[in-house]
């Protein structure tokens, strides 16, 4: 009877294996294979595949490219769903619409959304151009730029993604405890005072939480780059994400990028962790 | 009536009923589907609807629609209507169409009967795809088709593919700029030259740069000299090749445009390459606001919607400009590439000059079909594939631009189809046929990397000229890292696996067939 509990957990450990540890699995054994355009078969080459990623300079380019836009765009995303959070906690008029409408551009296809940011940066003929024209300011090269492309595909993240942040930092808020607010009301403190000294700090581990979700996320930007710029001008915009799906899909170079997705993935682990260690420091003032 | 009599009358009514029912479908199926005419041909309606599939089923892959995908579609629902056959047609998006016709490949899978893919990945696909039997080969269509594209479908001497759509990147412009006798004497006024159709890339960019940032079609919006295809990752390698063939395709140095033949050396580096990559960069200068992230999508709207006064790539911009709603209708010409007034010679390492500028015309890739060598069906997929160019239908796909059918065929270089069927101008006929043709009959072509791993080639040195055009890098800089990587992938792949393929490129290119 004891040992008859197991097969209850069967289902869930059959789709777990499916769908998250044989795919892992696979991707490790292809990682030490040629698998190619010209090379289909899972032979053993041993690490070749993971010294030529050590040496591909564009790769760590673009994971370092994907790193400041993923803290800058998730710090900016924190910031303006922190405000908003704030702007919607207390009672005031149309709370519930601006909710709502706060929350649009994340339910938003990410691919169908680049399609159309592509179009209001278009230099030629999009609106955010002409806008600039007719308020007498110059045409701004948004795509065809190094640092103005990069500024839009960041552009693009926080405004689709700041809902996500804002959501979270919603939930955290009508949730916190009235004491310490009505503590701090009765000591005379302000409202900038009352928010650093009470309502952010009880907001850090929602924060961190929210963070650190949205950093994870934030890793994988592909759609954008895809749609808007394909990682250009030059690299200028190019991320991880992106370069290893024009060697894995575009080349068809199997083997190699299973290799990069690997490199990524474990880059990604011990990179996040230490972040959310770091966050648990400096917000809460202690280890975990 | 007498019994005798009875029955044969009897018969003779039962055959004609039963001619009358087996009789073609076909004529209600042409207006229906916009078919003018049924032309005589190998493949013809009234030929496929003798056919009996019924019960059978024909899987198909090709782009999405609108381009190839929608007369793919099209086509199937009429081959299926005649012959009974069940025609399922996958529609992919370009980025994902190679990963999906490959890995059936690869792993032993008989996914698609037909595939619908760009010639250049032949040297990839070749050992998975069905030899065209001699049937079709001699059908009326194929008969047709030029020796370029004849020479695009073989592979070891055997067609593989099976050729429906003509490629190529020409010059397109403006007449009514070039040839207004105002505009023509402001530009001597200004320049100290005569205004002419671009002889050599150095002429395209001095024109384009005069005419950017000038309302000179009088619409109170800027134009722009030139509209280039410069998005990386989005078919840019096809215009760079362009930019580059007349300084580095020597007429009388054969063996090897990308590679020298024999050591297998990358030659993307070599001064010819860097010399069409610098005028690449300079004219960046004379592109529309936001050129230099154009795709082919942008290239196409740009000329063909008025912005630009020149352009080069494939028929679209061209076809675009010449709807029947286009403002810029019969107001554009065809001309061949620019050339170059110095050329690269590699055997002895220095420029030659050439009095008349040398033309390296780009047999660029375009899209073509094949049948899979694992179908059950190859039969009926050959079947589909006549008739999906049989002349009819061909004739009614060349006149939709949005289908990316081209001419390919001697038949199609006809100027009176042009200007009768579809309206051109005398000029704006004449120019595009005689250009056309004119590059079928050059001795002096430049076709696509058709080897495998092809697809590595193309993505490194997209890569690098982006780098230059961004001025992350200079152009020496930025072609020595594609040399440095196509030597990589030579590595790979193998030498000698790379060379055998090589080669035929080498004898398209040489004219050794």
């Amino acid at each position: 009877m004891y040992k008859a509990k197991y097969f209850f957990l069967l289902p869930g450990l059959m789709v777990l294996f499916a769908i998250i540890i044989f795919p892992l699995l696979f991707t490790i054994r292809v990682s030490f294979s040629s698998w190619d355009v010209f090379q289909p078969d899972l032979d053993f080459i041993g690490g070749k595949n993971y010294s030529r990623v050590f040496e591909d300079v564009r790769f760590w380019q673009s994971l370092l490219r994907l790193s400041i836009l993923s803290i800058v765009s998730v710090g900016l995303q924190f910031v303006l769903g922190f405000a908003l959070a704030l702007a919607v906690w207390r009672e005031m008029r149309f709370k519930r619409i601006l909710r709502v409408l706060f929350l649009i551009p994340m339910m938003t296809t990410p691919v169908v959304m680049s399609v159309v940011w592509r179009t209001i940066f278009h230099e030629s003929l999009g609106p955010a151009n002409d806008l600039l024209l007719k308020l007498g300011l110059g045409s701004v090269p948004w795509l065809s730029d190094n640092l103005a492309a990069f500024i839009s595909i960041l552009t693009v993240e926080v405004w689709q993604w700041t809902p996500f942040m804002f959501l979270l930092l919603l939930a955290g808020l009508v949730s916190l405890p009235k004491e310490p607010f009505l503590a701090a009301a009765i000591d005379g403190a302000g409202p900038i005072r009352t928010f650093w000294q009470v309502t952010f700090p009880l907001m850090a581990p929602i924060s961190i939480g929210a963070l650190i979700i949205r950093l994870i996320e934030a890793s994988k930007i592909m759609d954008s780059v895809y749609v808007m710029t394909s990682g250009g001008p030059g690299t200028a915009t190019e991320t991880s994400s992106y370069y290893i799906y024009i060697r894995g899909l575009r080349e068809f170079q199997i083997g190699y990028s299973s290799a990069l997705s690997l490199t990524y993935l474990i880059i990604m682990i011990i990179s996040l962790t230490l972040i959310a260690k770091v966050l648990m420091r400096v917000m809460i003032g202690k280890e975990a | 009536m007498n019994k005798n009599k009875f029955l044969t009358t009897s018969a003779i009514v039962s055959m004609l009923s039963m001619q009358m029912l087996a009789a073609p479908v076909f004529a209600s199926d042409i207006e229906k589907y916009g078919i003018e005419k049924d032309f005589a041909g190998t493949c013809n309606y009234a030929a496929t609807d003798a056919k009996d599939y019924t019960g059978k089923t024909l899987n198909i892959i090709t782009h999405a629609i609108p381009v190839i995908g929608e007369p793919t579609a099209l086509h199937a629902k009429q081959f299926s209507k005649l012959t009974g056959a069940e025609v399922n047609v996958v529609h992919v998006p370009f980025g994902d169409l190679f990963q999906r016709i490959m890995i059936p490949f690869q792993s032993g899978k008989n996914a698609y009967d037909v595939l619908f893919y760009p010639s250049l990945w032949i040297g990839d696909l070749n050992r998975f795809l069905e030899p065209v039997p001699e049937y079709y080969q001699n059908s009326t269509g194929m008969q047709d088709v030029t020796v370029n594209y004849k020479g695009v479908a073989t592979w070891n001497g055997e067609m593989l593919q099976y050729p429906m759509d003509g490629d190529r990147h020409y010059l397109k412009y403006r007449t009514d700029v070039f040839d207004d006798a105002d505009v023509q004497a402001k530009y001597k006024a200004d320049t100290g030259r005569d205004l002419k159709v671009p002889e050599t890339w150095a002429d395209y960019n001095a024109v384009a740069a005069y005419f950017t940032n000038k309302d000179w079609d009088g619409d109170g919006e800027p134009n722009f000299g030139s509209a280039e295809v410069a998005k990386r990752d989005d078919l840019m390698f096809s215009a760079f090749i362009s930019r580059v063939a007349p300084f580095a395709k020597h007429p009388d140095v054969p063996g090897g445009f990308f590679f020298d033949l024999e050591s297998m050396q990358p030659l993307v580096n070599t001064p010819g390459w860097v010399k069409g990559l610098e005028l690449f960069i300079d004219a960046q200068k004379s592109f529309p606001p936001g050129g230099s992230n154009f795709g082919l999508g942008d290239e196409i709207f740009s000329f063909g919607g008025g912005q630009t006064l020149m352009s080069y790539s494939w028929d679209d911009a061209f076809i675009q400009a010449q709807q029947k709603d286009s403002k810029i209708r019969n107001k554009v010409a065809a001309a061949p590439l620019p050339g170059a007034s110095e050329v690269w010679n590699r055997k002895t390492a220095q420029w030659d000059k050439f009095e008349t500028p040398n033309r390296a015309p780009y047999i660029t890739w375009g899209w073509t079909s094949a049948v899979s060598n694992i179908s059950e069906e190859k039969q009926m997929a050959f079947d589909y594939l006549c008739f999906f160019s049989s002349e009819s239908n061909t004739e009614h796909d060349l006149q939709i631009g949005r289908y990316g059918v081209n001419p390919y065929r001697n038949s199609h270089f006809d100027v009176s189809f042009w200007k009768d069927k579809l309206g051109w101008a005398d000029k704006t006929a004449e120019t595009y046929v005689s250009t056309l043709s004119g590059m079928d009959k050059s001795q002096n072509r430049v076709f696509d990397l058709r080897v495998p791993g092809v697809s590595q080639f193309m993505s490194a040195m997209a890569a690098g000229v982006a780098e230059a055009m961004a001025g992350q890098k200079t152009p020496q800089e930025a072609l020595d890292g594609v040399a440095d990587e196509w030597a990589q992938i030579v590595e790979r792949v193998g030498k000698d696996r790379l060379r055998d393929a090589y080669a035929q490129v080498v004898d398209l290119e040489d004219n050794n067939n």
